[in-house]
C-alpha cells in the first residue's frame, strides 16, 4: 500500500501501535497492579528486582504498570474525544456546506462566535459542575474541539459541491442524500483522517493540563498527563517519575503529528491532479 | 487588508505594553518577605476567617493580650487586668500611650464598638460566636437582644470591663484572637464597606496595610504612631501570595522569600538535609482527622466496626513514611501540648502492628463482615497532593489487613463542605481542625450536639453533661478532670478516626531573627529582625 | 453604514445572552457554596449572609437580578474577594493578561517566522533539521512540565531571573512566563510557516524573480514573505486561543494574578459572580473585536455590507 511507504506514516504509526500494545499486553505480564502500595519501596530507580522497570512512586507503586494504564487511559481519552468532535463537527459542517445559502451563513457565524470564546473557560466550568465524571472528560474535550473539523469539514463540502461529479449525479437525479453520502463522504474521509491526529494530540494535551488543575482522571485511575504532574513534584530526587511518563507523552504526541503530517502530503498528493 | 490590520495593532501593543508602569509597592528599609498560601477573604476583622487573614490582621492590629515568641501570653493594648474571684468579672487598663495610625488615641469606647459589632447579626461575622461567653453575646447573634446588651462596657477611656456567664479559664487566649481586635469608629462611618481597603484601613498594631494586589502580594508598612513602634525592628512586611508549595519553595530558594507558610510534601528528607536548621517544624494545634457518617448506615450503631476500621490504619507508618514531615501519630482527639492539658488515648496505642490488626480483623467479624462479605464504602476527601496519598494509603491498609473496600472520592473543598454538612451520601470523609485558642475545649467542644463543625454527627448524652459540667468550673483542676472524661467517653464510641497532629512547617532564612515556635503558630512581624545579608 | 454596524451590533446580542445563560447556570450547579467552610457558619449567621447577597432567592430571580445590574455595568462584589467588587478585580488583573499574551504573541510570531523561513532556505541542511527538532518538542512537551525546570534553572540555582511575579516589580519578570508562554505557539508557527515558505519558494513567479537577478534576501522580504504568511495569519484565531490556556497555566506557575488564575480559583471557590463576570467580559471584548473588525473591513469593501 502506498500510504506505508511515506516513511512518516509508517513510523510514527508502528511507534502508537507498538505503545498502544505494550499498554495493553504489560500490566497482564507484569506481577505487580496499579493500586498496591509498599511503603518500604518508596520511589525506588528503575530496576529489575521486584520488576519494578520504571521505578515506583512516592507510595510504593509500581510506575512501570502505572504508566502503562496511564497510556491506556491517556489514548482512550484522547481517541474518543475526538471521535465525539469528528462526529459533531463532520454533521454539522457537512449540513452547512451542503445546504449553503442563509442556513449556511447562520451556521458559520454561530461557530465563529463559539470559536472565539475561551474554551478552557467552559471545560473547566463544565468539570467543576459535574464533579469530574470520568466520561464527562471525553464529553467535554471533544464538544468544545469540534468547531476545527466543522470548518473545514464545511470548506471541503463546498469546494465538492461544485465539482462535476455532483453536478452529473444531480442531473441524472441522484437524491441529495445519496449524494452526500456515495459521493462527497469519501472524499471528505482524508481531511477528516488528517485532522482527527491532530485533534487527538490536542486532546491529550487538554487532559494533562486538566490533571494539572486536579479536574482530569482520578484517583487510583491515572493518565500520563497525571504521572507528569505528579512527577514534576518530584523532580528533583527521583527524575525518572518525571522522565518517563512525560517522554513517553512527548513521544505520543510527536508520532501523531508526524502521522498527521504524513497522512496530509499522502492526500495532497492524491488530489493534486 | 483585514490582515494587516491586527498585525499593526499588534506590534503597537507590544511596544505599549513593554512600557506600562506596574502598581506593586516599592520597598525601602528592611522588609520581611513572607509566603501566603492564598489571599485572605478580607481584611475586615469580623468577616475574615482564615488562617492567613488571621495572620495578616495580627500584623495590622492589636487585642488586649497577645502571645510571646515563646507562646507565652502578655499584655499588648491592655498594659494590666484584674480577673474577680468568681472568674466572672474581667477588667482591662489600657495603655495611655496606646494610638491608631492616624494619631487618634486607642480608648476603651473602641473595644466595646468592635466587641458589639461582632456579635451584631448584620455583620455577619465569622467568629461571632467566638465570645459566647460574654453576658448576652449568643442572644445578640440570635437577634434577641441588642447589641447594646452586651456584657462589654468602657468604665472611662482607658478601662474596659467583660462580664461572663461563666468562668471561662481561657478568655484571655481567645482576646488574641484578631476578631476581637478594636474598630476605629470613624473610619467605618466614613469609608463604609470599603473601610478595609489601604488607604482606608487604620491600624493600632505595629504595621499598616500599604497594598493589596489580590492574588500577588498585601504590602505592610511600619506604624509610626504604634506604642511600641520603637521597638519594632522591621520596617515592612511584604506577604506574597504563592499558592502551590513548590512554587514557594523555589521562590525561598532564589532568596526572594524570608519565611515560607508551608513545606512541600515530597522528598522531605531531602529538604531535611538541604536546609538543616532553617526548616523549622513545631506540633500545632490541629488534628487529620477521617469522620465517619453517624446518622447514616454502614456506620449508624456499629461502633465494632468503626473500631475495627479505625485499629486497623498503622498510624506510625502513616505519620512517618507518608505524610513524614515531623507529624506526631494521633491517638486521641485533642492534641498534645495544650495549656493544662493530658490528652487521652486509644487503647490500643501501645498493641504491636500484628496484635493490633488481629484486634481489628476479630472486630470487622463481629460487626458483621468477612472475606466473603466484605465492607464497601465511600471515603470522601478534598483534593490535594497529601489528601490523595494518604487516602490512597489507608484504603490499602483497609484492603491488607480487613479486606475492606474503600472507594476513594476526590471532591472539591466546597463541594465536600456541602457532602458533610447535609450528611445524606457521605459515609466516611476526611476532615481537620485548627484550634481557634489554646484550650482542650476549642477541640472538644467541636463534636458537641449544637456544633456546626460537627460533621460526624455525634450525639453522646454523658458527652454533653461531662462538658456542661466541665464548664461551669472555676477549679481548673476540676474542670480537666470533666474534660479528659469527657475525651475518653467520646473516643470510646470511635465517632471518628484521629490520624495525625499536625505540626507546623516553615523554612526560614538565617538572617531572620527573634522567630519562635509555638504550638498556636503565631509569628508577629514585630518580634522579628533582619540582619543586613542582602 | 451605520445600518450595517446596528444590525451587527443586534445580531451579537443573542449571542451574548446565551453565553450568559449557559455561565451562569453551569457555575450554580456546581454543588458546594460560595460560603461553605470547615468551621462551619452558625446557622443564623450563615442565613444572614446568604440573604446579604441574595443567594436565598430562586435562581430566575437571580439571573434578572445579575442582568439588570450588568446594564448598568456593574458586575456584583466578589463572593471571595469580599473587600473587591468583581469590576476592580477584573480591571486590576485584565491588562496583565493582555501584556502577557500580546508580548508572547508578537515573540511567537517574530521568532517563529523567522525560524520557519532560515529552516526553509536552508531546506534539510542542519539548521532545519535542528528548527524542526526544537519545533516538535515545543508543541509535545505541556507547558506545566516545562515551565518548572525553566524555573529551576534560571531562578533557583542561576538566579538570573525572579522565581516569583511579585517579587520585583521590574520588567525581568515577564520574560519567563512569557517565553514559556510563547514556546509551544513558537514551535508551530515555526512549522506552519516553513512548509508555506518552501511551498511559496516552489512556485512560479519566484523562479521568474529569481531569472530576473534578484538576491534571496529580496526575494523572500519583497515576494515570497506576504503570501507565506497567509496560512499563519489564519492560525492566529486558534492561536489567541491558544495563548488564553496557556495563560492559565502560566499564571499558575508564576504566580501572576491574570484574568485565568482569578477565573479558575472563582470556578474552584464558586465565586458565582467573579466567573461569570470574566465569562461575560471577555466574551463580550471578542465579539465587540470582531465587530470592529467587520465594520473596517465593510468600511474599507463595499461589497460586504450588501451580502
Amino acid at each position: 500500500m502506498s500510504l506505508l511507504r511515506n516513511r512518516a506514516i509508517s513510523v510514527s504509526g508502528a511507534i502508537i501501535v507498538a505503545t498502544a500494545a505494550c499498554a495493553v499486553v504489560g500490566p497482564w505480564i507484569s506481577p505487580n497492579d496499579y493500586i498496591s502500595t509498599d511503603f518500604d519501596r518508596l520511589l525506588l530507580a528503575p530496576t529489575t528486582a521486584g520488576a519494578h522497570l520504571f521505578g515506583t512512586d512516592d507510595l510504593g507503586r509500581d510506575l512501570f504498570v502505572r504508566t502503562m494504564l496511564g497510556i491506556r487511559v491517556t489514548l482512550l481519552v484522547a481517541i474518543v474525544a475526538s471521535f465525539v468532535s469528528l462526529i459533531i463537527g463532520v454533521a454539522y459542517g457537512a449540513i452547512a456546506g451542503f445546504v449553503g445559502g442563509r442556513v449556511d451563513a447562520a451556521m458559520m457565524r454561530f461557530v465563529d462566535t463559539l470559536y472565539a470564546l475561551p474554551f478552557i473557560f467552559f471545560v473547566i466550568l463544565l468539570m467543576v459542575a459535574f464533579e469530574r465524571n470520568f466520561l464527562l472528560i471525553f464529553v467535554a474535550i471533544g464538544a468544545v474541539n469540534w468547531l476545527d473539523m466543522a470548518r473545514i469539514v464545511r470548506g471541503q463540502t463546498l469546494s465538492l459541491k461544485e465539482r462535476e461529479f455532483v453536478a452529473a449525479a444531480r442531473l441524472t437525479g441522484v437524491s441529495t442524500g445519496r449524494i452526500i453520502f456515495r459521493h462527497i463522504a469519501p472524499n471528505l474521509i482524508g481531511i477528516v483522517v488528517v485532522y482527527m491526529t491532530l485533534t487527538i494530540p490536542q486532546a491529550i494535551l487538554v487532559e494533562s493540563f486538566l490533571s494539572f488543575l486536579g479536574l482530569g482522571v482520578q484517583e487510583p485511575r491515572t493518565s500520563l498527563g497525571a504521572l507528569v504532574d505528579a512527577g514534576v513534584n518530584l523532580m528533583e530526587g527521583a527524575s525518572w517519575t518525571l522522565l518517563i511518563p512525560a517522554g513517553l507523552l512527548a513521544v505520543l504526541l510527536m508520532c501523531f503529528n508526524f502521522l498527521g503530517d504524513g497522512l496530509r502530503d499522502f492526500f495532497d498528493a492524491r488530489h493534486t491532479t | 487588508m483585514k490582515t494587516i490590520g491586527p498585525l499593526f495593532l499588534l506590534a503597537l501593543l507590544s511596544a505599549l505594553t513593554l512600557y506600562s508602569c506596574s502598581n506593586d509597592p516599592v520597598d525601602t528599609g528592611s522588609v520581611l518577605q513572607r509566603g501566603l498560601p492564598t489571599d485572605p477573604e478580607s481584611l475586615d476583622l469580623h468577616k475574615a476567617r482564615s488562617t492567613q487573614a488571621l495572620e495578616v490582621l495580627r500584623d495590622i492590629g492589636e487585642g488586649l493580650v497577645a502571645y510571646s515568641p515563646g507562646g507565652e501570653l502578655q499584655p499588648a493594648a491592655a498594659e494590666r487586668w484584674e480577673i474577680s474571684d468568681d472568674g466572672l468579672n474581667y477588667t482591662f487598663y489600657l495603655r495611655p500611650d496606646a494610638r491608631w495610625s492616624n494619631g487618634d488615641a486607642v480608648t476603651a469606647e473602641h473595644f466595646v464598638f468592635a466587641l458589639r459589632r461582632l456579635v451584631t447579626p448584620a455583620t455577619a461575622a465569622f467568629y461571632a460566636n467566638m465570645l459566647s461567653d460574654v453576658v448576652n453575646a449568643p442572644e445578640i447573634v440570635t437577634g434577641d437582644e441588642p447589641p447594646e446588651a452586651m456584657g462589654v462596657a468602657a468604665v472611662d477611656d482607658l478601662t474596659l470591663v467583660l462580664r461572663l456567664v461563666r468562668p471561662t479559664p481561657y478568655l484571655l487566649s481567645l482576646l488574641t484572637h484578631p476578631s476581637t481586635f478594636p474598630l476605629h469608629p470613624g473610619t467605618i462611618a466614613e469609608s463604609g464597606d470599603g473601610f478595609a481597603k489601604p488607604g482606608n484601613l487604620l491600624s493600632n498594631g505595629a504595621y499598616v496595610l500599604d497594598a493589596w494586589v489580590p492574588g500577588s502580594v498585601i504590602a505592610l508598612r511600619r506604624n509610626e504612631n504604634y506604642w511600641d513602634n520603637a521597638n519594632t525592628a522591621i520596617d515592612g512586611v511584604n506577604y506574597h501570595v504563592v499558592v502551590q508549595d513548590a512554587a514557594e519553595l523555589n521562590r525561598y530558594r532564589a532568596d526572594e522569600l524570608h519565611i515560607t507558610s508551608t513545606v512541600p510534601p515530597d522528598n522531605f528528607a531531602e529538604l531535611k538535609t538541604q536546609f538543616g536548621a532553617e526548616l523549622h517544624i513545631a506540633p500545632y494545634l490541629g488534628l487529620y482527622y477521617y469522620g465517619f457518617n453517624l446518622a447514616k448506615p454502614p456506620f449508624k450503631d456499629n461502633r465494632a466496626l468503626r473500631k475495627a476500621l479505625s485499629m486497623a490504619i498503622d498510624r506510625e507508618q502513616l505519620a512517618t513514611k507518608i505524610v513524614g514531615r515531623g507529624e506526631a501519630p494521633a491517638f486521641s482527639w485533642v492534641p498534645p501540648g495544650v495549656d493544662s492539658y493530658k490528652p487521652t488515648v486509644f487503647g490500643f496505642e501501645s498493641l504491636k502492628p500484628e496484635e493490633r490488626e488481629n484486634l481489628a480483623r476479630r472486630l470487622y467479624k463481629e460487626a458483621g463482615y468477612n472475606e466473603q462479605k466484605p465492607l464497601r464504602f465511600e471515603l470522601r476527601y478534598n483534593t490535594s497532593d497529601t489528601n490523595k496519598k494518604i487516602a490512597v494509603a489507608v484504603q490499602s491498609m483497609w484492603r491488607n489487613v480487613l479486606g475492606a473496600e474503600a472507594t476513594l472520592i476526590n471532591e472539591e473543598f466546597q463541594v465536600l463542605l456541602s457532602n458533610m454538612r447535609e450528611a445524606e451520601v457521605t459515609q466516611a470523609f476526611r476532615s481537620s481542625w485548627m484550634g481557634d485558642y489554646n484550650d482542650a475545649h476549642t477541640f472538644l467542644s467541636v463534636l458537641q450536639a449544637g456544633s456546626a463543625a460537627n460533621m460526624p454527627r455525634y450525639a453522646n448524652d454523658e458527652y454533653e453533661s461531662l462538658m456542661r459540667r466541665a464548664a461551669s468550673q472555676v477549679d481548673p483542676e476540676r474542670r480537666r478532670l470533666f474534660l479528659e472524661e469527657a475525651e475518653r467517653v467520646m473516643l470510646a464510641d470511635h465517632p471518628v478516626i484521629p490520624l495525625y497532629f499536625y505540626v507546623s512547617k516553615h523554612l526560614v532564612k538565617p538572617q531572620v531573627s527573634g522567630w519562635g515556635d509555638n504550638v498556636l503558630d503565631y509569628h508577629y512581624s514585630q518580634h522579628l529582625s533582619l540582619s543586613a545579608t542582602e | 453604514m451605520l445600518r450595517y454596524t446596528l444590525l451587527r451590533v443586534l445580531g451579537a446580542i443573542p449571542t451574548l445572552l446565551l453565553v450568559i445563560v449557559l455561565a451562569f447556570l453551569m457555575v450554580h450547579a456546581a454543588p458546594g457554596g460560595p460560603f461553605d467552610d470547615e468551621r462551619a457558619l452558625p446557622a443564623d449567621v450563615e442565613a444572614n449572609i446568604r440573604g446579604a447577597y441574595h443567594l436565598d432567592e430562586p435562581l430566575p430571580k437571580q439571573f434578572i437580578r445579575y442582568l439588570s445590574g450588568l446594564v448598568q455595568g456593574d458586575l456584583g462584589p466578589s463572593y471571595r474577594y469580599r473587600d473587591y467588587t468583581v469590576s476592580e478585580l477584573i480591571g486590576q488583573s485584565f491588562p496583565l493578561s493582555l501584556q502577557l499574551g500580546v508580548l508572547a504573541m508578537a515573540l511567537a510570531i517574530a521568532v517563529g517566522v523567522s525560524a520557519g523561513t532560515v529552516a526553509a532556505l536552508r531546506q534539510d541542511s542542519y539548521l532545519d533539521r535542528i528548527v524542526m527538532a526544537f519545533s516538535m518538542t515545543g508543541i509535545s512537551i505541556p507547558v506545566f512540565v516545562f515551565a518548572p525546570v525553566l524555573v529551576l534553572l534560571f531562578a533557583v540555582k542561576l538566579q538570573w531571573l525572579p522565581a516569583g511575579w511579585s517579587s520585583t516589580s521590574g520588567s525581568s519578570r515577564l520574560l519567563l512566563p512569557v517565553i514559556t508562554l510563547a514556546l509551544p505557539q513558537i514551535a508551530y508557527i515555526a512549522r506552519l510557516t516553513r512548509a508555506s515558505m518552501i511551498d511559496v519558494l516552489g512556485r512560479d513567479f519566484i523562479r521568474t524573480a529569481r531569472a530576473q537577478g534578484l538576491g534571496t534576501m529580496t526575494i523572500v522580504r519583497l515576494h515570497a514573505l506576504k503570501p507565506a504568511m497567509l496560512p499563519v495569519l489564519s492560525y492566529m484565531g486558534p492561536a489567541i486561543a491558544a495563548i488564553l490556556t496557556g495563560s492559565v497555566v502560566v499564571e499558575e506557575i508564576f504566580g501572576i494574578p491574570g484574568l485565568g488564575q482569578f477565573f479558575v480559583r472563582g470556578a474552584l471557590n464558586r465565586d458565582y459572580t467573579l466567573v461569570l463576570g470574566i465569562v461575560v467580559f471577555y466574551a463580550t471584548l471578542i465579539v465587540f473585536l470582531n465587530l470592529v473588525v467587520d465594520v473596517l473591513y465593510s468600511a474599507l469593501d463595499p461589497r460586504v455590507r450588501y451580502q
